[in-house]
């Protein structure tokens, strides 16, 4: 008695802090939405996000989001595939290479991007070399999807091939002999089978980069902005507006909560489907 | 087929290590440029070493993800076994959902809301600048926990009820049965909390960007603030070596895991540093 008495209080310390900085921070985000500079309540943050202004800033990072996470599925599939159907000591190597430039500070090579990507940067030096006319990459919109894909991509290829490494081979070796061809054992085999681990990376992949700034700041040279890049200015820049920051982080969370139940609908509907197959 | 998709593989890694390429090479520039290289010094790699804000900046840093990562595998292991201990299935859900937040929630949330909380009490106190270290720690203690409790967690569900029990029963206290039982059996998962949170703590910049006063730079914040004003090669050389340290131990790593130890245990190593990786990009399944 004594004993499981003590072990359960272990959780304490923990819970405690999860009341303090955890569940409190979350109350002051929503209590600082509704409230102005006096501390007064208001929905004035909250309308003034409705304003075409701020439904712009929304719409386009959710745009880039969904490209971005787009872009990411469809070079990781493919190449997460590839990894799982190698030998074993092979599989290790690749992973390993996929978990190294996850190791990088993303702030040192996204500001390599620039370096990259800049009007006299290394892909126009080349161009310039052969020959071709320079082309203009850096502060556009796909300069910054170029920077979340190359942040975000190993996060959509580590959980599609964990899953898919779990896939029998002899399952695939089944379906081909039972008539099925190539294509049809990826789509009514493969896929249905790897659908968790496309969830999971889809998930990891569009929640930061919803949420970026530095990226948007340094590939977008701050000629457009997103959520994140109004959230930080609102924080640490030159307009500091608690409340309204505030605001606009109730929104992405809420906008976050909203897609990720939509994705587990989807995900726990074809589960079902995947079952159905083993 | 083979080499179409040998040809996929080389293009995804020359995107992937493109910009890591381009970084070890500008460190070497004798040039000031970032985008010209114009021959080969270790000229900034001397500056680097001279530049007493950068080294007090690294300073900062490993003190901060030591001390963090301690305080939060002592808290999140105590975590760990008290739910692990837990009868009240909606408790345990509660205190579950409430740990998972902080993977779940966009690190610029969690951000802005625990600099709320800090702004609120530190205006309430009359304090002139309420961001330091502490604030800091705290922040890191409380992004840090949610991986060293699910780190821990499975351990605890591997390890047979009855080998405790059976420790009480042949007269140890409840503190010997924890200490010499359990804690040895769960070592390896909160060795791999304790390397999570060091590691999630030394490369966090978006929440210290936020929790973070001018008292107390990260290498993070530091490079943030040079990359603000002009660029020159020497973040590159910084991070040259941050990545050669990272690279070594890696390397180091993998070697001591797959000498030794039988073939079957070392996919089971393999798997579990996946899975670590994994938890870093919010799998909210990893609970389960």
């Amino acid at each position: 008695m004594k004993r499981s008495f003590m072990q359960r209080a272990a959780a304490a310390p923990h819970i405690v802090w999860s009341v303090l900085f955890i569940i409190a921070p979350l109350i002051f985000v929503v209590y600082y939405s509704f409230t102005d500079l006096d501390g007064a309540f208001t929905t004035e943050n909250i309308e003034r996000l409705f304003t075409s202004n701020y439904v712009l800033i929304f719409v386009n990072s959710l745009c880039l989001a969904l490209i971005s996470t787009v872009i990411c599925l469809v070079i990781a599939y493919p190449l997460a595939f590839i990894f799982s159907r190698m030998r074993e000591k092979w599989q290790r190597v690749m992973v390993l290479l996929i978990m190294i430039p996850l190791w990088m500070n993303f702030l040192i090579t996204t500001y390599s991007w620039m370096t990259i990507l800049e009007d006299t940067g290394i892909i126009n030096s080349m161009f310039k070399a052969v020959g071709l006319d320079p082309v203009h990459m850096i502060n556009t919109p796909a300069a910054v999807v170029v920077g979340m894909v190359f942040c975000y991509l190993p996060y959509m290829i580590l959980p599609i091939y964990t899953v898919m490494s779990g896939i029998d081979p002899k399952l695939l070796e089944a379906a081909a002999d039972l008539g099925c061809s190539g294509w049809h054992v990826m789509t009514r085999v493969v896929m249905p089978m790897s659908l968790s681990g496309v969830v999971s990376g889809i998930t990891m992949v569009f929640v930061p980069s919803i949420s970026t700034f530095y990226i948007s700041q340094k590939l977008g040279g701050g000629t457009f902005q997103l959520i994140g890049d109004t959230i930080e200015s609102y924080f640490v820049g030159t307009a500091i507006n608690y409340h309204f920051g505030a605001a606009l982080s109730l929104v992405l969370m809420i906008l976050i909560l909203l897609s990720m139940a939509v994705m587990n609908h989807y995900s726990d509907a074809e589960d079902e489907g995947g079952r159905r197959i083993k | 087929m083979k080499t179409l998709s040998r040809l996929y593989l080389i293009l995804v890694f020359i995107f992937l290590y493109s910009p890591i390429a381009v970084m070890i090479l500008i460190s070497f520039n004798s040039g000031e440029s970032t985008t010209e290289f114009l021959g080969f010094s270790l000229r900034w790699y001397r500056e680097m070493f001279r530049d007493s804000a950068t080294l007090e900046a690294l300073k900062n840093t490993l003190v901060l993800s030591v001390s963090s990562a301690i305080a939060s595998t002592v808290i999140g292991t105590l975590a760990a076994v008290g739910i692990d201990r837990m009868r009240n299935r909606f408790l345990r859900g509660a205190v579950m959902s409430v740990t998972n937040i902080p993977m779940m929630n966009p690190d610029i949330v969690t951000g802005i809301s625990l600099m709320l909380v800090f702004v609120f009490v530190g205006t309430l106190l009359g304090l002139e600048s309420y961001l330091s270290f502490w604030t800091l720690l705290i922040a890191h203690v409380t992004f840090n926990l949610p991986y060293v409790i699910l780190s821990v967690l499975p351990k605890l569900k591997q390890m047979d009820k009855n080998i405790p029990e059976a420790a009480l029963d042949l007269g140890c206290t409840p503190w010997q049965s924890f200490f010499k039982v359990e804690l040895p059996f769960i070592m390896p998962g909160v060795v791999t909390g304790l390397i999570m949170a060091f590691t999630l703590s030394f490369d966090d910049f978006v929440i210290s960007n936020f929790t973070s006063g001018s008292s107390y730079e990260t290498l993070t914040i530091h490079i943030y603030s040079m990359i603000k004003k002009s660029v020159k090669p020497d973040i590159y050389a910084l991070s040259t070596l941050i990545f050669a340290a990272v690279l070594l131990l890696l390397v180091i790593s993998n070697a001591s895991d797959s000498s030794g130890e039988p073939k079957k245990k070392k996919k089971d190593g393999a798997d579990k540093k996946r899975r670590m990786f994994l938890m870093r990009g919010k799998e909210g399944g990893v609970a389960k």
